[in-house]
């Protein structure tokens, strides 16, 4: 594989992250295998002792599995229609970022699935879908949607990583030999010809285009489990575009944090510049107010109306008492925060991007569970019911172990992932400093070494 | 003490044999639906002729049967199906009720449901701030637009051409999206390992009979078809002191409480049935009488409750005192 000088600079780089698994890699490992092995403790109880070691119980079905659930996926969308839209529309300055993006896809799109299997009482009869599928429901629905776009993001992120196989393959990399193989095994013998090339890129177009309608679909699917239920607060013909935004919104955050992380790191300023933060940054600016375009108009037209049920969320939802103080934090910290300190000049640098992207995503998930728990709180008959558990959902500790575990197992995989490739694709990467930065970095050379 | 063990022997050898029979009759009468009466007391002496396992006729005295409750009478394929030509209802009359709880406990007992796991509940409603309180006994509504059968991905949940909505536990995943979609909160998970009899639990499974329950599944009230296949009312019918439940068959327009049996249409037409929550447009099979000219007083239900149910109509009943 021939690289050009740039690309070259760049694959040298980046060498040392996929030559050695450090010990700094080792103890993250370990750290979050910990993690997974007390979520596993966990998911043994709960198999063996059934579902009552878990906070769901009649009225709220559903805890926080489902919103993992929601979450996760969400992230999963977004990292495919971001990764799309940037390879479609060309964008140059988004080359390095694409491959973040697609790594958030598939490793998000693993552990989330996981989460609504957990929500699944009997695990041994999970083949039932298969054999005993009815197409009437969202549930089917889901399942085929979910695997169909699985299979769609895996191909689009192998299509794009065929080329970089193709350089680490060649470069004689002083790695082990199953790994060698493996890189041989993956860049399926391209070499860079012609044809190869002109098929590489037809396919990449053609997915580009297939998964970012895939993303929404799917989007709109999994939020029609809840839209298709008589249920307050679900029961909305706005959950499917809510649902497709949030995803894109939250995502779009997980890939801010991403990029900080990394470059702090791997040390790739040169990669993750300012640029990119400040670009995803307005993205994200105008996802924060289109979801909260959509926030107020669900909760306005519902306050407005004024109909019993849905009053009886709103209710939940504000009340200080109840879910008011969470909701506040879902709405501030996971809209205003992020548009503010994007909007004023002086705060729209990297760090404070990255940390208002930070808390916004967990402010995203916050607001998730806000969507699940209060609407099925609010059974339509009233509960009368006098077992705590079953009039109020807390979630008990297996619940956290596994939600921790899953959030270790989405950062287990980054790990081996960025060892495993470059995390800034080398291959079809372009110069994306401007002239200014790049004279820039010149002139800050010139002033070290005189000194 | 020696006699007697031998006659012990010889009466338990003497009841295995008929309790084959048995199980042999009970089968065959099962599959004629309920024309057969296996479950009318005889008096004692009669004899009954019935088909051994062997392919005889042997005539046996009536002392020596004994019904087998809880059996599997028909296929899986057939409880999918229904009993044909009925279309099961109920109608259920407000003004009767004084929440005496004998149709939950007879519910319980006939399903073999742990206490806090009431398949049929009764509640306390209030339609507006200053309506009065009454007694709103709730089973499943067997909806003909059943929201939760819509949601179901496995056909776990079906509605049968007799109306009846049930549930194969064999084959319930236990997503629990029957539940979430459930906007009368019927249904019932089973959270830990239901605890049963080892006979119960022994049982050969059929969605008719909904035993035995299995753990991370989805259960409910199902108007005990293997009941009606033998021409019987489900117990919270026959257990109401007050006659609230009326059971019976829309085709044939009557329906029973076990003391008067009248007509459907009449009785909907003339009491102004109305069916809970029309709006949702799930076509309940359950009709509600309205609480007018009511029999008892609300706290009649209520003072001698034990304290832990009373708790849960508590901020009602004080509402109503003040």
């Amino acid at each position: 594989m021939e690289l050009n000088t740039y690309q070259q600079q760049a694959f040298e780089y980046q060498k040392p992250n996929i030559e050695k698994f450090g010990k700094r890699a080792w103890f993250w490992t370990i750290f979050y295998l910990l993690w997974i092995l007390v979520g596993g403790y966990a998911l043994y109880l709960q198999i063996t002792k059934g579902h009552g070691v878990t906070g769901m119980r009649d009225n709220v079905v559903w805890g926080l599995f489902i919103v993992n659930f929601i979450f996760f996926i969400g992230i999963s969308y977004a990292g495919a229609i971001i990764a799309g839209l940037l390879h479609l529309f060309k964008v140059s300055w988004g080359k390095p970022i694409i491959r973040l993006a697609q790594m958030m896809t598939i490793i998000s799109v693993v552990v989330g699935p996981v989460f609504i299997l957990l929500c699944v009482g009997r695990f041994d009869r999970l083949h039932h879908l298969f054999i005993y599928p009815r197409l009437q429901s969202p549930m089917t629905w889901d399942v085929l949607a979910i695997l169909t776009y699985f299979v769609g993001s895996v191909l689009f992120l192998y299509i794009a990583l065929i080329k970089d196989f193709a350089v680490y393959r060649d470069a004689g990399l002083n790695i082990p030999k199953w790994k060698q193989k493996l890189y041989k095994i993956l860049a399926i013998g391209y070499r860079g010809a012609a044809s190869q090339k002109r098929h590489l890129i037809i396919s990449q177009n053609l997915l580009a285009i297939i998964i970012i309608p895939l993303s929404i679909m799917v989007s709109s699917i999994l939020s029609w489990i809840f839209g298709m239920t008589l249920r307050p607060g679900w029961h909305s013909t706005i959950f499917g575009p809510y649902f497709v935004l949030g995803a894109l919104y939250s995502g779009c955050g997980v890939l801010i944090v991403a990029m900080w992380v990394y470059r702090k790191m791997y040390k790739l300023e040169n990669y993750f510049t300012d640029r990119h933060f400040t670009y995803l940054g307005y993205i994200m600016m105008v996802l924060a107010a289109g979801y909260g375009y959509f926030t107020f108009s669900e909760y306005f037209t519902s306050w407005f109306g004024s109909e019993k049920w849905d009053s009886e969320v709103i209710n939940k939802l504000f009340n200080p008492a109840e879910y008011g103080w969470w909701t506040l934090f879902a709405n501030v910290a996971g809209i205003l925060l992020p548009i503010l300190i994007v909007a004023i000049p002086r705060t729209r640098t990297p760090g404070l991007i990255s940390i208002a992207a930070f808390i916004m995503v967990i402010a995203l998930w916050v607001k998730r569970y806000l969507i699940i728990v209060p609407t099925l709180e609010t059974p339509l008959l009233p509960m009368q019911d006098t077992r705590a558990e079953y009039v109020k959902y807390t979630a008990t500790w297996p619940e956290w172990a596994l939600t921790f575990a899953g959030i270790a197992t989405f950062l287990l995989f980054f790990t081996l992932m960025s060892k495993f490739v470059t995390v800034v694709p080398v291959s079809g990467l372009e110069e994306t400093r401007t002239h200014h930065e790049q004279a820039q970095d010149l002139l800050k050379k010139e002033e070290v070494q005189p000194a | 003490m020696k006699q007697e063990e031998i006659n012990d022997n010889n009466s338990r050898r003497d009841f295995l044999k008929t309790a084959a029979i048995a199980t042999v009759a009970t089968a065959a009468c099962g599959s004629l639906a309920c024309s057969c009466s296996s479950k009318q007391k005889t008096v004692p002496g009669d004899k009954v002729k019935l088909l051994s396992p062997d392919g005889e006729i042997v005539e046996i005295d009536s002392n020596y049967l004994n019904h087998q409750e809880h059996m599997a009478i028909v296929s899986k394929l057939e409880a999918r199906q229904g009993i044909a030509g009925k279309k099961f209802v109920m109608v259920v009359d407000l003004a009767r009720c004084k929440n005496a709880r004998k149709c939950i406990s007879a519910c319980q007992k006939w399903h073999y449901r742990p206490e806090e796991t009431e398949w049929l509940t009764v509640k306390l409603l209030k339609d507006s701030d200053k309506g009065a309180p009454y007694w709103f006994p709730k089973q499943c509504f067997h909806c003909d637009n059943p929201p939760c059968v819509k949601v179901c991905p496995v056909d776990a949940t079906f509605k049968r051409q007799d109306g009846l909505v049930l549930i194969d536990n064999e084959r319930c995943i236990g997503c629990k999206f029957c539940m979430a979609a459930c906007p009368y909160s019927t249904r019932v998970f089973n959270w830990n390992e239901p605890e049963q009899p080892l006979d119960i639990r022994n049982l050969v499974y059929s969605p008719e009979t909904g035993l035995p329950a299995k753990v991370g599944t989805v259960e409910k009230c199902d108007f005990c078809p293997d009941r009606a296949r033998e021409g019987l009312l489900p117990p919270c019918v026959e257990a109401c002191p007050n006659g609230v439940f009326y059971f019976g068959d829309e085709n044939e327009d009557t329906v029973t409480n076990g003391d008067e049996t009248v007509s459907f249409s009449q009785l909907i037409k003339d009491r102004a049935a109305y069916r809970y929550m029309e709006e949702l447009g799930t076509k309940p099979r359950v009709y509600y009488l309205p609480p007018k000219d009511r029999q008892f007083p609300v706290e009649r239900g209520y003072e001698n409750l034990p304290e832990n149910i009373k708790e849960r109509f508590k901020d009602i009943m004080e509402e109503k005192k003040s």
